[in-house]
């Protein structure tokens, strides 16, 4: 592999400089955007990954109960969440309209799509914030169990880094006014648009684990040697 | 336009900031930035020195000062932990030395990103105003100790747990967005703005334990970040994720079924991490300055560049050595033992390369090469302990005992605070144009090294007589001699000489900035490019007109035929003055004669 190779380089012998490395090459596809968003992405995926660790940790006491898995729990019928996981899923789908507008240089097509892609996420943190009223109305509070605890805590953190990313879109948008020129706004939606889809992926796990039953959780728990 | 980041733009669309306010405070340059990372950091450092200083006035002559009760000796324990952990050595490494260093040491003009680069300063500095915020509202700081476990961190009888608590978590949520946005410029720097030349195993071993460090740092401080969110909602909300079923003072609380072990998990899976993300840019930095000052290459470069890798990806799987004490199934403290045992490999390998550089190097006993050697030797010292620690059987009685703070104040203290001042002596001349009084630092070097010996070889004998830590006073104890009093006593001293004999290293600093000589921008005679700026010191963009282009390692110092002892990584291979072979004949001849 690349990196080996690279690790594995005698840089004591000496040879002539830039044969393998070039500066300016790097300017001309400048992934420096990328890079960053990457290890980002990374930052954002250990952060849920200890929660769920956490979760799962948790899901194993006694006083922990599942948020679906019985007719009379919330989750049972899941109706609301499905909507909500359509808004975003719509939104990465915009997102990714916007990309390819852009990459053909179609930018009002792409700003468009961008909208779009704003109002389905903006459509799903309003959707996220119905659940939370009916969990209130029922009765499920954020201290009264652990699961409850877990969903707020869950869905506040993804909610959060959704709202980043729609700054992020705003930005995307004010470049747009300014007549910033194609290159630039193409960078910056395919940032945007991976950054989607991460959420989007994210957030997926998330309903997927926050809509198991009890027993769902002992059998992950045992796989992971809880 | 294409976007083209600061660190390659060229010279003409990079304006150079006027105002005092553009170039001091809000500045984007990453050396101006460096400098107020690291004056806070110091200053901050010097709040939890102080804080030492208490502590040890009551461990060594318990019960003589009012003004010391138990609850004041917690919060000293507590913040002077954490101080110098995150917001000294975190800091000053990576936010002082990484800003510093990166861009220079690897020929870019800026950091990639300098605005959020400015912004992580700030936000830096938002955190430790919360953080000393705490010692001023009512209750005080906390007092939890610097692992902050729950339930006592938050239960109402340790000290600070109301506000104290809560300002402790909002500061660490706060310095962990800092260092994330500064984390992300550091890594895609390095990845991203190498100058022509400098390839990945040409980079100074500085940069090579700052890169991965920085790594580390970005992988592990979410498990701090997420278990301070989660003790916030415990505390705030009422919620039960580390608190268990509770009776305190009387009275059956809201939490129940919690796990504090669970906390220790995310705390130590950021805790042992955060141990290497100060010693890696340790390891690389003091690997530069025994290698400049012994006029020597570094012995097994690429050796020392993996185990500095090898290292970071064993960090992670070893947290939970420091909780055998926790009740953990014997096949777990197995594994631990097994996996903390192997990163002794790796860490070893570094050792042994610092000592056989020294070998037979024309060793120059600089200031910084005496923290160097210092180093060496505290760390071997800590590290060896480490060994001892790491198996369960020995752990379970040394745990709670003062080997353990003498064995991580050796290798987590002492070694990353030796390396510190190596390294500030060692770039002096660079950030400021000035040389530094050699008699004061001297001093400054003797007298930290020998008694910061006085301070901690005797705690590991009162560790093994089994005197506990976290005790505030001892009491009358069957099994604890009167002599470990007298040593005890002793400590103190030493640690209130050292402690004061850090006020000699400030006086130096300040005045050699204000009154010493203009130094000579390449005094130590280095192979790396941030001695080899255009200006001296460097200025706005670092590099001029021109971007400097490697041609060699960072290592090429006393070379076979090479007039001077160095060849800078920018001068290319014709340009190297060479002995000529008659003269060098004649010198040989006369060389045997003798």
């Amino acid at each position: 592999m690349n990196i080996f190779r690279k690790l594995g380089e005698k840089s004591w012998v000496p040879h002539p400089a830039g044969a393998e490395f070039s500066a300016l090459e790097l300017n001309e596809n400048n992934k420096v955007g990328n890079i960053a968003l990457r290890f980002f992405i990374a930052v954002v995926a250990v952060i849920f990954f200890l929660i769920t660790i956490t979760f799962l940790g948790r899901s194993q006491m006694v006083d922990f109960q599942a948020l679906a898995g019985e007719p009379w729990q919330p989750f049972s019928d899941a109706r609301q969440l499905w909507l909500n996981t359509g808004a975003l899923a719509l939104s990465s789908l915009a997102i990714h309209l916007a990309k390819i507008f852009s990459h053909k240089s179609k930018l009002d097509l792409a700003m468009g799509a961008i909208f779009l892609a704003t109002f389905f996420a903006l459509a799903f943190l309003f959707g996220q914030l119905v659940v939370w009223k009916q969990l209130y109305q029922l009765g499920y509070y954020v201290q009264t169990n652990p699961a409850n605890s877990y969903y707020y805590l869950y869905t506040s953190l993804h909610g959060l880094h959704l709202m980043g990313g729609i700054l992020a879109l705003f930005y995307v948008i004010g470049k747009f006014i300014r007549n910033k020129a194609t290159d630039d706004l193409s960078k910056s939606i395919n940032l945007c648009t991976t950054y989607w889809h991460f959420l989007l992926i994210i957030w997926l796990l998330l309903f997927a684990l926050l809509t198991s039953s009890s027993e769902t959780f002992r059998v992950i728990a045992e796989l992971c040697g809880f | 336009m294409t976007h083209v980041a600061i660190a390659d733009q060229p010279l003409e669309h990079a304006h150079e900031p006027s105002s005092f306010v553009s170039k001091y405070i809000w500045s984007q340059d990453h050396k101006v930035i460096a400098i107020q990372y690291s004056i806070t950091a110091i200053l901050v450092g010097l709040v939890a020195l102080v804080l030492s200083g208490l502590m040890r006035l009551q461990l060594g002559f318990p019960d003589s000062f009012s003004f010391i009760d138990p609850s004041a000796y917690y919060q000293f324990v507590t913040m002077h932990g954490m101080i110098m952990v995150i917001y000294l050595l975190t800091a000053l490494f990576l936010g002082g030395f990484g800003n510093y260093l990166i861009p220079l040491m690897i020929g870019a003009r800026d950091m990639v990103f300098p605005f959020l680069n400015m912004l992580s300063y700030w936000v830096y500095l938002l955190a430790v105003i919360i953080l000393m915020a705490s010692f001023f509202v009512p209750g005080g700081p906390t007092g939890a100790g610097w692992t902050l476990y729950p339930p006592q961190a938050i239960l109402e009888g340790t000290p600070g747990a109301t506000w104290g608590i809560l300002l402790m978590l909002v500061s660490l949520a706060v310095f962990i967005v800092a260092f994330t946005m500064g984390g992300l410029n550091y890594v895609t720097t390095v990845l991203q703005a190498r100058t022509r030349g400098m390839t990945l195993m040409r980079m100074p071993l500085s940069v090579w334990g700052i890169f991965i460090a920085t790594i580390l740092g970005l992988l592990a401080f979410p498990a701090l970040l997420v278990s301070a969110i989660m003790m916030l909602l415990d505390l705030l909300v009422g919620t039960s994720f580390f608190m268990p079923a509770i009776v305190s003072l009387g009275e059956q609380m809201n939490y129940s079924g919690g796990s504090p072990i669970l906390f220790q998990h995310l705390f130590w899976f950021f805790g042992h991490p955060e141990v290497y993300i100060v010693a890696l840019p340790a390891f690389g930095i003091v690997s530069d300055i025994l290698s400049t000052h012994a006029r020597k290459n570094i012995f097994g470069y690429r050796m020392m560049v993996w185990a500095i890798v090898a290292i970071g990806g064993l960090s992670f799987i070893v947290w939970a050595h420091h909780m055998y004490v926790s009740g953990m199934n014997p096949y777990f403290g197995f594994f631990f033992a097994t996996t903390t045992l192997i990163i002794a490999v790796p860490t070893a390998i570094k050792v042994y390369n610092w000592v056989l550089t020294l070998w037979q190097g024309n060793i120059h006993l600089t200031v910084p090469m005496l923290f160097a050697i210092g180093f060496i030797f505290t760390f071997t010292h800590g590290g060896l302990t480490g060994l001892f620690l790491g198996n369960v059987v020995i752990d379970l009685p040394l745990s709670d005992t003062y080997f353990v703070v003498a064995h991580f104040h050796m290798v987590m203290g002492v070694s990353p605070v030796m390396v510190l001042f190596a390294a500030i002596y060692h770039w002096f001349p660079k950030i400021t144009g000035k040389d530094f009084n050699v008699t004061l630092g001297k001093w400054h070097f003797w007298i930290t090294f020998l008694g910061t010996y006085a301070i901690y070889l005797p705690m590991h004998y009162l560790g093994f007589l089994g005197v506990p830590r976290r005790y505030y006073a001892m009491g009358d104890t069957a099994f604890i001699p009167d002599s470990a009093q007298d040593l005890n006593a002793s400590i103190t001293v030493s640690a209130l000489i050292v402690g004061a004999a850090q006020l000699i290293f400030i006086y130096n600093m300040i005045a050699s900035l204000r009154s010493g000589k203009s130094s000579d921008p390449n005094p130590w005679g280095a192979t790396t490019l941030e001695w080899q700026t255009p200006d001296h010191p460097p200025k706005h963009l670092n590099w001029g007109d021109n971007l400097p282009v490697v041609y060699r390692w960072a290592y090429d110092y006393s070379v076979p035929d090479a007039k001077e002892d160095f060849i800078p990584q920018n001068v290319p291979e014709e340009a190297v003055e060479r002995i000529d072979t008659a003269e060098r004949n004649q010198s040989e001849n006369s060389g045997e004669k003798e």
